[in-house]
């Protein structure tokens, strides 16, 4: 879908401001390298990127940061927001940052971060595990998706979001912090929401698991050759490659991917 | 990253010739003129298009006339935006949710200098140098002749460029109405150019002219800080508040655009709304408006009515001529001001140009496709001389992304870009307006921002063989 120059919908009804937390790690020396804003997947928060990937990014001289979209994390509750809403978040946080920034979104918040590539011109983004949503995806993992049709949660448990390494009783003490999305952006992503065309032009880079038990191979595929590229895989990791015992591994590939074409 | 940042062009590339002096070749660089809003986002667009981009600004600083500190800048103290946030700000770079529906001008002033700063704007930015002249060379390049405007001044130097797109502005050059008598007016008379602070007004027995937003708005702080304030116009307005139904006007007017009503079921429920919010404003003493809704430049101003009722500004109709210490009106009446503030608008200005490049006609307008794009000149577009009824920026953005497009296209896609370059030749009188305006040189770049926006989708969609 080409880019939309008349947006008369959004300018009668723009998203409503909300509180928002914004998490953030930079380094010491600013080298001039361009920030990275981690968005996270629907029912996480920005917490899921301050327990290992902010520190990490910022120690290798990028300025980090993680956004809870509306109604995740501490940011104001919102029952009723859209993926416009959530993209909207983002995009504001990406324009208050001293430079272009990188994008980079987990899960479902690859889609939002899809979305609001279609209204902020990033250097670069990166889908982790991308969540893109659609009807065949939605079928694929049943067991997920069939609570969300009622109006619940989409069902995220432990087993299935992280690999065996990481010991159990983190693992559960993760899932407990989860929460969820609005009702109206789980039934957006089950029905699929295709964004415009990113502005600008950037790099996109896929990055996933052949073992994560949410997003197949296939999808990985789909996903990155929607983007002109291969996905990177780490075998033996789960969904949230952030957390996961090897969490370390993914986040110094996308660094190193963000140095050789910066 | 690939920025071109050589700039001087000495190291790279021959030295050309004209007229005896050496012509600097900047390959396929493009030249900005001018470092307003219009001036920001062509650098920004023709960048991410992966142009070279040399911007020269004759002023210290960006912002253009959002920059007060300029001296050319028509912004004032109070001044706040009339078009409201969503439809202001850049469509790839919002406003700050913390920021209000309208934010004042050195507001606006820091967003375009974060717009500038975030999308590293600035080393493209030649600042304190004019430009003199834009003249063709061969194959649609152009040379561009600049000058320091320092104080110690400094050398022309000639450089030549793939593009040009001119952004210079063009609410800085007063449109000054001409009376009789007023040589030996012995009050003093300023155009509302030269108005910057409403201590200027203090104590004085001011006549504002001029029904624009500029005539209202100095109406409004003449009220409140003047020991007098009249308000000539030559006719009745429509002043449209800045809310209504307790949302930013702009906003539901576009409400009913989305809804595709038709611009006689707008006006209707323009009437209406201004019938109930506004009411008669004939009771005030104004005139009756000749005109609709929609066919003058929107006047934004929620408090010109209430200062009127409050006593603090008294209508007058438009200026007889000056005596030596008094003004004459059109009734007859004489009025005796001190400080005469014409707030008549401006008009655009390139002296850089020869009039026949932008198909400038003898009134001094030129004939522009979109108002952007001149006949035969495929390199060369003017950016940001358009007047809608919302804010300026996005226009003025997607007017740079065509021109990205249109450039490249030339290149990589020669039928495509023949196609555009057709409609050019075809359209470049059009006017981008729902239904007529009042007859008046400040509607000449008047358009519908729906109407203007759609085509420039249109052009767009051309360049990039997704129709
Ligand atoms: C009082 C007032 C209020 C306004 N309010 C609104 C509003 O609410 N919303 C809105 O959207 N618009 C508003 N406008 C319109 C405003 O003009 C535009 O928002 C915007 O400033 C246009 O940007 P520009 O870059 O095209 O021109 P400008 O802002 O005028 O910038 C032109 C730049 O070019 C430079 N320049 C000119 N000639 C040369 C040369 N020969 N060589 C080098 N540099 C040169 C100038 O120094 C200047 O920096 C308002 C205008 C006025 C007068
Ligand atoms: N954000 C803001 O708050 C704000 C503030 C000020 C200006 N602006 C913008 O800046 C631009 C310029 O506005 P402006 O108000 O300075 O100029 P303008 O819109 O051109 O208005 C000029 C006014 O002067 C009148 N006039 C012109 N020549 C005259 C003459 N010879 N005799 C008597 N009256 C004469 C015009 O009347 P006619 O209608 O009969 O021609 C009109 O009422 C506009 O785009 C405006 O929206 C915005």
């Amino acid at each position: 879908m080409t880019v939309s120059v008349l947006r008369l919908d959004e300018w009668a009804h723009p998203v409503a401001p909300v509180r928002r937390e914004v998490l953030s790690a930079t380094p010491e020396l600013d080298e001039g390298r361009p920030p990275v804003l981690f968005v996270p997947g629907f029912g996480h928060g920005a917490w899921a990127y301050a327990e290992h990937w902010l520190e990490h990014t910022a120690s290798r001289g990028f300025p980090a940061y993680a956004v809870s979209p509306r109604g995740h994390g501490a940011s104001e509750a919102s029952r009723k927001a859209d993926l416009r809403a959530y993209a909207h978040d983002v995009v504001q946080v990406a324009a208050s940052l001293p430079r272009k920034a990188v994008i980079a979104g987990h899960g479902a918040g690859a889609l939002v971060v899809t979305h609001a590539l279609a209204r902020y011109p990033a250097r670069a983004a990166v889908l982790l595990s991308p969540v893109l949503g659609g009807v065949s995806a939605a079928l694929r993992n049943p067991g997920l998706v069939l609570p969300a049709l009622f109006g619940g949660g989409l069902r995220l448990p432990a087993n299935q979001l992280f690999s065996r390494e990481l010991p159990a009783a983190a693992a559960r003490a993760y899932a407990k912090r989860l929460g969820r999305a609005s009702t109206r952006a789980q039934w957006q992503l089950l029905r699929g929401a295709t964004p415009e065309r990113a502005v600008g032009d950037p790099p996109v880079l896929v990055v996933g698991s052949p073992d994560d038990k949410i997003v197949s191979p296939a999808a990985l595929k789909d996903a990155a050759r929607a983007y002109g590229g291969a996905p990177l895989l780490f075998p033996g990791m789960g969904h949230d490659l952030m957390l996961d015992a090897r969490w370390r591994e993914p986040i110094d590939a996308i660094l190193d991917w963000l140095e050789k074409s910066h | 990253m690939s920025v071109d940042q050589d700039f001087g062009g000495e190291l790279t590339g021959t030295t050309l010739w004209r007229d005896g002096w050496p012509v600097y070749d900047r390959g396929e660089t493009v030249c900005v003129i001018g470092a307003g809003p219009s001036g920001l986002t062509a650098i920004k667009n023709l960048k991410e298009a992966g142009f070279g981009v040399d911007c020269y600004e004759r002023e210290t600083g960006v912002g253009g006339a959002w920059n007060w500190r300029h001296d050319r800048s028509p912004v004032y103290a109070s001044t706040h935006l009339i078009s409201s946030k969503p439809l202001t700000q850049f469509p790839d770079f919002p406003m700050p949710d913390e920021w209000p529906d309208y934010p004042h001008h050195a507001l606006v002033l820091s967003y375009l200098e974060r717009y500038a700063d975030h999308f590293e704007l600035r080393p493209h930015i030649w600042f304190g140098t004019e430009v003199v002249k834009v003249e063709p060379a061969d194959n649609g390049r152009w040379d561009v002749t600049t000058r320091s405007t320092s104080k110690y001044g400094g050398a022309e130097r000639i450089h030549r460029y793939a593009g040009v797109i001119v952004a210079n502005g063009h609410n800085w050059s007063p449109k000054m109405p001409e009376y009789e008598g007023l040589d030996d007016y012995r009050g003093t008379v300023l155009h509302a150019n030269a108005y910057k602070d409403s201590a200027q007004l203090r104590g004085r027995r001011v006549l504002v002219v001029g029904g624009g937003n500029t005539g209202c708005d100095i109406a409004v702080e003449a009220a409140q800080q003047a020991a007098r304030c009249w308000h000539s116009t030559r006719r009745g307005y429509w002043y449209a508040p800045k809310y209504v139904l307790g949302r930013p006007t702009d906003q539901v007017n576009d409400q009913l655009l989305a809804l595709r009503a038709p611009m006689r079921v707008r006006q209707w429920f323009a009437h209406r709304t201004l019938k109930l919010a506004v009411g008669d404003v004939t009771r005030f003493g104004l005139p009756k408006p000749d005109h609709k809704v929609y066919q003058s430049h929107p006047v934004v101003n929620s408090q010109l009515l209430y200062y009127v009722g409050h006593g603090g500004i008294t209508p007058v109709p438009e200026i007889a001529r000056f005596h030596r210490n008094s003004v004459e009106l059109r009734d007859g009446r004489q009025i005796e001001p001190d400080l005469v503030v014409l707030a008549t608008g401006y008009l655009p200005r390139f002296d850089f140009l020869e009039p026949e490049l932008l198909g400038i006609d003898q009134r001094g307008k030129p004939t522009l496709y979109l108002h952007t794009f001149p006949r035969r000149h495929p390199t060369l577009a003017v950016a940001g001389l358009v007047q809608p009824d919302a804010g300026v920026f996005p226009l003025a953005h997607w007017q740079s992304v065509v021109f990205a497009r249109y450039l490249r296209a030339r290149q990589s896609a020669p039928q495509r870009a023949a196609e555009f370059g057709r409609r050019v030749e075809k359209e470049a009188a059009g006017t981008w307006h729902e239904g007529r305006t009042t007859d008046s040189t400040r509607h000449w770049f008047e358009v519908s921002h729906g109407l203007y926006l759609r085509e420039l989708q249109r052009a767009l969609d051309t360049l990039e063989g997704s129709r």
